[in-house]
């Protein structure tokens, strides 16, 4: 039999099984339509958490601050030496007209402060250069470098005033484990829901060829093939599957822009309207993938069982 | 063309549907297997369509032993035989006409040779009008004609019968018959079982009688003896 008849054939045979399909059919996509429902779901509440994470760990760095006496070149050095550092993502360098200006801006106020400063004369205070590690469980081997003597040149007096990193030791500590945790938990959370409604989806399936069990067994006596009579049941799966995804992806536009415009200061400030715009591509590819792939293979598994007539 | 030899069969719960059955049945006969429920007449047809495995014994077709035939292949097996049920067994989501056209297609015959072939065998099994309907929409006398037309499609060499007419009124009864004569006329093996006296003595051809399991009558001419 040409190829191009029987696949002809078979995706006609398919369309028409779900047009025919009434009920089965309906319920099919409904369930298929939940799942990727939970699946769409927890791609946000993913985003959701990677961004608060973020927003977190960006909070979080280490300061150092340097004697009055520090000379800039001596500085630079040092702030070149710490971004060779694999552990660094950015160090951010202040000056000590930086440093007054700042001071000077957020006391702007308070008379009595910045009158003990004229008093004081010239600048009391100190440069200082801020790291931000890539990952919070590094700043300690970042504090160590800057601890050890290799962060100074051999030889000359340290220009180190001090490293807050030991003062916000505990904290930083405790932020690495929660953001740890989270991820961890948000992982297993969506491996678990992912699975639990794929199984759903399967069980559906499973329950919709069941009923055309004898179906299958008439077009075996009829003489089709296994492939001949299995295809146009994949088809089938695949177009709920398909059609499924495309509700739940115009289902989330409004539903993301009702999110975000009622709850984005409850997400730290995560536009999920926006995010689901700007990755619609991944999100359709994700959601219409899978929710093709889950209705062929469970067809496929399916119609297999009753095929040994 | 077909032999059983020394058949028999047994469930797994040690009742026998078939006990040591050995018969022949040659080409273009027609022949009607009668007996009450329980007599195993289904169950031999089940035995020739490879629908069950023999216990003992074999069953062969032209020669070859068909429950050595694996899974892959019967369906090339299956496509020479031509099945009717008593419950009709259509595809409850298929026209009329979309039932036979199956046939046709699981056969790999051409979309030409489907648009020509069908409405013809629909014509002949008097369904011309109803080809767009779907099996709910029929009678049941309508039903087991288009069951008739899919399973004589494919000019199959044996055209087999279980229990055929057992839901149909007189009337539909005696067309099924009538249609079942004249497949046999045009050279086409008919087996058929049934338990309806009237059938058997319609039709007047070999009669086979089985009673719990056994073959115990074999009339070339027979008449409905019980």
């Amino acid at each position: 039999m040409p190829t191009w008849m029987s696949i002809r054939r078979v995706l006609a045979a398919g369309a028409k099984n779900f047009a025919r399909g009434g009920v089965v059919s309906f319920a099919t996509v409904l369930i298929m339509t939940v799942t990727l429902g939970i699946i769409g779901l927890l791609l946000f509440l993913s985003a959701i958490l990677d961004h608060t994470l973020g927003v977190i760990r960006d909070k979080v760095d280490v300061n150092v601050y340097f004697v009055t006496s520090a000379q800039e070149p001596a500085i630079n050095e040092l702030a070149d030496r710490i971004r060779t550092l694999p552990e660094v993502a950015e160090v951010t360098y202040t000056s000590r007209d930086e440093a007054l200006a700042e001071f000077r801006l957020r006391h702007a106020g308070d008379q009595l402060t910045l009158q003990a400063l004229e008093e004081l004369g010239g600048n009391p205070l100190g440069a200082s250069l801020a790291i931000k590690a890539k990952d919070p469980s590094q700043y300690e081997t970042v504090a160590k470098f800057l601890d050890s003597g290799s962060a100074l040149s051999s030889g000359t007096a340290s220009i180190i005033d001090r490293v807050n990193y030991y003062q916000n030791k505990t904290v930083i500590d405790r932020l690495t484990g929660v953001i740890r945790i989270s991820e961890r938990a948000g992982t297993a959370f969506v491996l678990l829901f992912s699975l639990a409604s794929i199984i759903i989806a399967l069980a559906t399936i499973r329950l919709a060829i069941y009923s055309a069990r004898d179906e299958i067994g008439v077009m075996r006596l009829v003489g089709a093939t296994n492939s001949y009579i299995r295809a146009p049941f994949i088809v089938a799966g695949m177009i709920a599957g398909g059609i499924a995804a495309i509700i739940v992806l115009f289902v989330l536009y409004p539903t993301s822009w009702y999110v975000s415009a009622k709850f984005s200061s409850w997400l730290g400030g995560f536009n999920v309207f926006t995010y689901y715009l700007a990755h619609f591509p991944s999100i359709f590819f994700t959601l219409f993938g899978a929710g093709v792939l889950l209705g062929g293979v469970a067809s496929y598994v399916a119609v297999r069982r009753y095929l040994r007539v | 063309m077909i032999y059983f030899d020394k058949v028999s069969k047994r469930y797994t719960d040690g009742r026998p549907a078939v006990e040591d059955v050995t018969l022949s049945i040659s080409p273009k006969e027609f022949v009607s297997i009668v007996g009450h429920s329980g007599a195993g007449k289904t169950t031999l047809l089940k035995l020739l369509l490879a629908e069950e495995r023999p216990t003992e014994g074999s069953v062969f077709y032209e020669s070859i032993p068909v429950h050595d035939i694996p899974l892959n292949a019967l369906h090339h097996f299956r496509r020479k035989i031509g099945t009717v049920f008593q419950d009709f067994r259509l595809i409850p989501n298929k026209t009329a006409y979309e039932n036979i056209a199956f046939a046709m297609e699981a056969a790999g015959r051409s979309d030409a040779e489907i648009a020509s072939d069908v409405p013809h065998i629909l014509e002949l099994v008097d369904l011309g009008d109803k080809a767009h309907h779907f099996p709910r929409q029929l009678s049941g006398g309508e039903q087991q004609r288009v069951a008739i037309g899919r399973a004589i499609i494919n000019q199959p060499d044996i055209i087999v019968a279980d229990e055929p007419t057992g839901n149909l009124d007189p009337v539909n009864t005696y067309e099924v018959v009538e249609i079942l004569k004249k497949i046999n006329e045009l050279g086409t093996t008919v087996i058929i079982t049934t338990h309806n006296k009237g059938v058997v003595d319609a039709i007047g051809k070999r009669v086979i009688t089985m009673d719990r399991g056994r073959l115990v009558r074999d009339d070339a001419q027979g008449h409905y003896v019980l």
